[in-house]
């Protein structure tokens, strides 16, 4: 069992997001480096107060946080490059505030960059075509795909509760919309719930605009000491709560319908001894819009069958109960193969109050859930409580 | 109808009595008779007790129900870029087990979560491996 007593004495002291949406002239290393520069004077500190290195990326194999260690020329005293998919950076935020808690590190750099878009990776819907690996000898001879085990979880969450294709166009639409007020989104022109019905197929129930996009970019999460933060450029916005969690087929007899996020977000809640009403914002990992709506349910915010209804009407939009993913998400503003280190950054922009016209009115709480793998399938959820200091 | 061309799977040692059985045209699953457990996929051990020693194969009836399904309308990869749209499938099965597998022989979209289903193995020749075959369900 894991302690409530979660130090609250760590902070995040910068942030910053890569504003490329296609780099085809830059490495992965390069656009982390970028971004570390960006994050690092966002918080006034320098690459040699970083004594604590974390990252991952689609390319990275092992020891590739050494590589990027050198490519950086640091000499870190605490690295972790653990990749559990695109919630690997909520899930480093996580390890960097145990780190810096156990006096493992003062000074914790969190970096993500990709090309996925210029080297034209194809991420959901390219099934393997061939494996060694015996882990995968069950699925690969049936043309499993990211977008199709999505789809599975779809068909069964319609068909148990009645949800609707209009009900997630709804979330596309959404997201849309937030990406439209944002000057950094790829996708900026509004759609309608028609649209995204009208778009074709990909893998039943789910249509080409209920998919993210594929952009290249990336991000850095700067993160200390809430004491030393206080004395730093930026505004220091607090952790005070995390969770992770493992789901998976089990032996065969999984209910499919309860992803990792119901473990990871009851975890993180009881840290942060907060309500699910105390949230002012939630950033939800949108790699599909049935992610958002699986998400939601599983972390609490609505009963399990209720998702449909909890994202219409405007609900999870700018001045909805819940607003969701202002940045306009992964559906619509960026997604360079693993989103997770962008819930991060927005989360504390919109916490700082730097976000413009699409600004929520003095957010005091905010929520980030990462999804790594594939719902419907075998993956990992990262959930991430942060609020301003008093 | 399926014109999948199934990818070879890769037999390790845990998974061999299996792939042996679906050349039999038997659908195999894996139970430790100690803790009663069915398990698939095959392991080397039993998940509740990690012990080899009494884990056996059994052949099941292969009958199950459609626990979800999605029809797959686009995937680039060899084997299955010229099949789509294929059906995509859970399978729960009689034994109390859930299987990924293909639904095939019937109109895509008149698969249904719930639909009664029933195995059928598909031999695949290939020029550059023995022939090896894959368990898919038809509608019943």
């Amino acid at each position: 069992m894991t302690s409530n007593q979660f130090p609250t004495n760590i902070a995040i002291a910068g942030v910053y997001e890569h504003e490329s949406r296609f780099s085809p002239d830059k490495t992965e290393f390069q656009i982390m480096a970028e971004c570390a520069k960006g994050a690092l004077d966002d918080s006034g500190l320098a690459l040699a107060d970083v004594d604590g290195l974390f990252g991952a990326s689609m390319t990275m194999g092992m020891m590739g946080i050494v590589d990027l260690a050198e490519y950086l020329n640091i000499r870190p005293s605490h690295i972790d490059g653990s990749n559990i998919g695109g919630s690997s950076f909520v899930s480093h935020v996580n390890h960097a505030a145990a780190a810096i808690n156990a006096g493992l590190c003062d000074v914790a750099l969190v970096l993500y960059g990709s090309t996925a878009a210029s080297n034209a990776m194809a991420i959901g819907t390219g099934g393997s075509s061939g494996s060694r690996n015996p882990e995968t000898a069950f699925t690969v001879p049936y043309g499993m795909t990211t977008v199709g085990s999505y789809a599975m979880y779809a068909n069964l969450h319609m068909k148990k509760y009645g949800t609707t294709s209009e009900q997630l166009a709804e979330i596309a639409v959404t997201m849309r919309h937030h990406a439209s007020l944002n000057p950094l989104a790829k996708m900026r022109k509004l759609i309608t719930v028609d649209d995204v019905l009208s778009s074709r197929l990909i893998s039943s129930p789910l249509h080409l605009l209920d998919c993210c996009i594929i952009s290249d970019g990336g991000g850095a999460v700067v993160v200390t000491s809430l004491e030393r933060a206080r004395d730093l450029r930026s505004k220091p916005i607090q952790i005070l709560g995390c969770g992770e969690a493992v789901q998976h087929q089990g032996v065969g007899d999984t209910d499919l319908l309860t992803i990792a996020a119901k473990q990871s977000g009851n975890q993180a809640f009881a840290m942060a001894g907060l309500k699910r009403s105390d949230i002012d914002l939630a950033m939800i990992y949108d790699s599909f819009t049935i992610t958002v709506l699986a998400t939601l349910e599983n972390l609490g915010f609505c009963k399990a069958g209720e998702g449909g209804n909890f994202v219409t009407g405007g609900n999870i939009g700018l001045k909805g109960t819940l607003p969701v993913n202002p940045d306009g998400g992964g559906l619509s503003s960026n997604h360079p193969g693993m989103r997770g280190i962008f819930l991060i950054i927005e989360a504390v922009k919109q916490l700082r109050g730097e976000c413009g016209e699409r600004q929520l009115d003095s957010p005091e709480t905010a929520l980030a859930h990462g999804t790594g793998g594939t719902i419907g399938d075998k993956h990992s959820g990262a959930t991430l409580i942060l609020g301003v200091t008093q | 109808m399926s014109n999948i061309e199934h990818p070879l799977p890769y037999a390790s040692f845990e998974s061999l009595g299996y792939w042996e059985g679906t050349g039999r045209d038997e659908l195999v699953l894996q139970r430790c008779n100690k803790c009663q457990i069915v398990q698939h996929r095959p392991r080397g051990i039993c998940v509740n007790c990690l012990d080899a020693s009494n884990l056996e194969h059994f052949v099941a009836s292969g009958k199950g129900t459609v626990y979800t399904y999605t029809v797959t309308e686009q995937n680039q990869a060899k084997g299955f870029a010229k099949a789509c749209p294929y059906v995509l499938a859970y399978v729960d099965l009689e034994e109390g087990s859930r299987i990924l597998t293909n639904i095939v022989d019937c109109e895509p979209y008149d698969v249904s979560v719930g639909a009664e289903v029933m195995v059928k193995f598909v031999t695949q020749e290939r020029p550059d491996t023995e022939s090896f075959a894959v368990p898919v369900f038809t509608l019943s």
